[in-house]
């Protein structure tokens, strides 16, 4: 029986033994909801530099902040509007999860249908969001 | 010190690099407040969201008199500043979790986190000013 195990030891190839070279975790859904959680938050940090400095011009003059404001409302803006709302909405709703998943005793067994929830509940929200921005720009710029 | 030059690889536990023992609670005390402002500003942030792009005509009504009425109630100028720190320290640790992650060299480390810091304290501080000194009747 000795043997045996010993060969079955030795059989094993040498160069599997240190795994980390090269080896990239794959990972689960789980990752990507954390990947983009990270992605969504960086994105709305540098939007909130710009916006804390945008509104401190009310503090230059009227004129100052005025100008600047409206190239926030031209009609392409929705794009920028409807990316920093879909991250805002997104990183919301997966923070909650997230908690839910610290605090919640039955959190980590739920983490993958909350994710679910979370992601139809963004799409809920964001596609009526989009068709009014839409729409809006739409009406401004073909029919205003 | 440590400089990450193989990618994915780790320091192996009981390196002689890493600190005996812990001294301080701060990581502990940063991750509980991501959660509690994470829930301040679910509410704070969205509702700012609503009313600035979808109510009454959205982005297209703000100007300086909008501003001016708005910041004219003590509500929402509570609302504002509390929304200002908040988001401030909450992407300010989030952006430093990043920076911690994924910086090779303690040097970049260092000088990324002190860029961070400064942009902080300069938008934190900054938006404060204006709350605080906001003047209705600037020319």
């Amino acid at each position: 029986m000795a043997s045996t195990t010993a060969t079955a030891a030795e059989g094993r190839p040498r160069e599997e033994a240190p795994r980390a070279k090269g080896t990239l975790y794959r990972g689960d859904l789980g990752m990507w909801s954390w990947v983009a959680h990270r992605i969504t938050g960086v994105l709305t940090f540098f939007f909130l530099f710009v916006h804390v400095l945008d509104t401190a011009l009310v503090r230059v003059s009227p004129n100052a902040y005025d100008t600047v404001i409206n190239t926030y409302k031209h009609p392409l803006m929705i794009v920028f509007e409807l990316g920093l709302l879909a991250a805002v909405l997104f990183h919301a709703f997966n923070g909650i999860r997230v908690m839910l998943v610290d605090f919640w005793s039955r959190g980590p067994r739920l983490q993958r249908p909350m994710l679910w929830t979370v992601l139809v509940l963004w799409l809920v929200l964001i596609i009526p969001a989009a068709i009014s921005m839409i729409a809006r720009a739409a009406t401004e710029l073909f029919g205003g | 010190m440590t400089t990450t030059e193989a990618p994915l690889s780790v320091d192996k536990p009981r390196s002689p690099a890493r600190p005996a023992a812990r001294r301080s609670n701060f990581e502990l005390y940063s991750w509980i407040f991501m959660r509690l402002s994470g829930v301040v500003l679910l509410f704070l942030v969205l509702g700012h969201l609503l009313i600035m792009l979808f109510l009454d005509g959205g982005v297209h009504r703000i100007n300086f008199a909008f501003v001016a009425g708005r910041w004219a109630s003590p509500f929402w100028q509570f609302w504002d500043l509390t929304m200002l720190w908040l988001a401030g320290l909450h992407g300010g640790n989030g952006l430093r979790t990043v920076i911690n992650d994924y910086s090779r060299s303690d040097r970049t480390r260092f000088w990324l986190k002190m860029l961070l810091y400064c942009s902080i304290v300069l938008t934190v501080v900054l938006g404060t000013y204006v709350l605080f000194t906001f003047d209705p009747n600037i020319s």
